[in-house]
């Protein structure tokens, strides 16, 4: 199974309407949202039926039972990330801060520290006869994002067929632990830039990431007119770096109604549908797959 | 800045936040801070920071942030291996009777070091990113860079928060990160309002219905900024309406606008149009935050 992971470094580029139009033009029979700490895929790529749903634990989180507790306060002054507060004479652990590393536990001379489990989000299988989803939803203001995304890919891959020709994920914006997570094990991605200084830098940043980890890349520039200057340089930027450049994106009022009224840019007669078929053309090249056919 | 003063500690904090990525928090950010003449801005976006883009601000300070990380003395290591069993982040194995730590993993706890019974493990800085304190007109502008492969930004936006603290300025601006997770929920800890800026998409939509439950959760006063309006449906405004949200503020789909920004220009300083745009939004964001503060001291 060829996996195509849709990266962008900046958000709001285009990301997940060129996942979208990528997924039915291919008519993909795996696809994953891995951009987990906002989730917009499934608004679009909407299976019938409901989806299998799995609790997602993260790392726990410490507590102080009061009882037991001393007052001694080591939890506190040993905790790193300032998770262990004072209110009321009381010592009590902020979940949110916590990263349940267990310090406080191995310093508690009164047996008062426990580590306990802790939803920290919800993933989610669609399957039906056509396709398998996989998606997840990272619970506010939570942490090991990362988890989630190698959680979701896992689903994803186990759901699919080994016959499976190729697998679409939509990936976060930013270069931390979600896109990390998201880049392992896939054969290309698709970076979305967008033409300005903004997201040229950037454009720089995550093509560095993905560089350290030896991901294939390609680059489309999506919203390409509003800046012809810009959408110029980012071609010479793939150029010098040898990195396959794959068309430009207009822009285009139609991608809006498109996307409000819940279908793709490829299912509008319209000039960033036209376009995203082009680019589409060329994934398919690039990974060395068959056209899928297009109904 | 007329009437700003008497303010608690005549200093306020808002956060500019969205949920979904390219919403224009940068372009909102920046222009307030802008048109308030004095100010502090703050880019929380440590991952893919763009305000000093926009800035170009002459840099005073630069430091670089590191996190500890283990380095083990294998000399005096007994292999008993209690690093590698208290490590719940994994960032610790013994391959062959060895100890391996990988930093990438780690989540610089310390507990290690604190748990090796034969006082084999120090701890050595490893430098995650960089963050700078520079001059932009009236702006004093805070920034920050996480080095390209580490996973999280937040020690840097510790920093940030902290430094940024200390200017004695009346007005501090966090532009935060994209998202809803513990990046964000860091840079909006400190604010005293939330301005949330989204756009007309269903896209946009679903994820400010997102941080209107991060705002909510967290208690903070806040409002909206619509983005990028146009004469077409915008779900997040009837989003907005159906949940009593309030909208402090618009912003039409203008090619001009987005030109200026796609060129890292300061719509608030280039134009007269814009100007008056981000002072009255700037206005109505001081005129909430005062109330709230009233309200806050007669409950």
């Amino acid at each position: 199974m060829k996996k195509l992971l849709l990266l962008s470094g900046k958000g709001g580029t285009g990301k997940t309407t060129v996942a979208c139009a990528l997924i039915r033009l291919s008519q993909a029979q795996a696809y994953a949202d891995c951009d987990i700490d906002a989730p917009n895929l499934h608004l679009t790529m909407t299976p019938a039926a409901p989806p299998a749903r799995e609790a997602y634990y993260g790392m726990g989180k410490a507590r102080i039972d009061p009882e037991r507790c001393i007052r001694c306060g080591r939890c506190r002054s040993e905790c790193r990330f300032e998770a262990v507060r004072l209110s009321g004479g009381d010592y009590h652990v902020d979940p949110f801060a916590c990263e349940g590393c267990g310090v406080c536990l191995a310093v508690c001379p009164a047996g008062a520290v426990a580590i306990e489990p802790d939803v920290a989000g919800e993933l989610m299988l669609y399957a039906d006869e056509r396709a398998v989803f996989s998606t997840a939803q990272l619970k506010m203001g939570g942490g090991t994002s990362g988890k989630l995304v190698t959680e979701v890919k896992r689903r994803l891959n186990r759901a699919a067929g080994a016959d499976t020709p190729l697998a679409v994920l939509d990936g976060s914006p930013g270069i931390g632990c979600p896109v990390i997570a998201s880049l392992s094990g896939v054969s290309m991605a698709l970076i979305v830039a967008e033409p300005s200084v903004s997201g040229v830098s950037d454009l720089g940043r995550i093509v560095k990431t993905a560089g350290q980890l030896h991901t294939p890349l390609c680059v489309c520039v999506n919203k390409a007119d509003t800046n012809p200057a810009i959408t110029k340089q980012i071609e010479r930027f793939c150029e010098e770096r040898e990195i396959p450049f794959l068309g430009t994106i207009p822009f285009d009022p139609e991608a809006v109604r498109a996307v409000n009224g819940g279908l793709t840019i490829a299912d509008v007669d319209c000039p960033s549908g036209r376009a995203v078929r082009a680019i589409y053309e060329q994934v398919v090249r690039l990974l060395g797959l068959q056209a899928g056919s297009e109904s | 800045m007329p009437g700003f003063t008497g303010m608690r500690q005549n200093s306020a904090t808002v956060a500019v936040l969205s949920g979904k990525g390219g919403t224009g928090k940068t372009l909102v950010s920046v222009n307030l801070a802008a048109a308030a003449e004095k100010a502090a801005y703050v880019d929380c976006d440590v991952e893919e920071p763009n305000g000093h883009l926009f800035f170009q601000p002459e840099i005073r300070n630069e430091e670089v942030v590191s996190l500890k990380i283990p380095v083990i003395d294998e000399s005096r290591c007994t292999g008993r291996r209690a690093c590698v069993d208290f490590c719940r982040f994994n960032a610790l194995a013994f391959i062959k009777g060895k100890p391996f730590v990988f930093p990438s993993v780690c989540h610089s706890c310390g507990g290690c070091a604190l748990v090796c019974p034969s006082g084999a493990i120090r701890e050595t800085g490893k430098p995650v990113g960089v963050v700078r304190r520079g001059i932009s007109g009236g702006v004093t502008v805070h920034t920050g860079a996480l080095n390209p492969g580490e996973a999280s930004g937040v020690p840097l936006i510790r920093r940030l928060l902290r430094q940024s603290e200390q200017e004695p300025l009346p007005l501090r601006i966090i532009d935060c990160p994209p998202g809803s997770a513990c990046a964000v929920m860091e840079s909006i800890q400190d604010a005293d309002y939330c301005l949330i800026v989204t756009e007309p998409t269903i896209y946009g939509a679903h994820n400010l219905a997102m941080v209107h439950e991060l705002v909510t959760l967290f208690q903070k006063p806040y409002g909206v900024v619509l983005n990028k309006c146009s004469d077409g449906d915008n779900r997040s405004e009837e989003y907005c309406l159906k949940h009593g949200v309030p909208v402090i503020g618009r912003i039409a789909f203008s090619p001009q606008l987005g030109m200026l920004a796609s060129e890292g220009k300061i719509a608030a300083r280039e134009s007269a149009e814009y100007a008056g745009l981000f002072r009255d939004l700037l206005n109505t964001v001081i005129g909430e935050v005062r109330n709230e503060e009233t309200s806050a001291s007669q409950r």
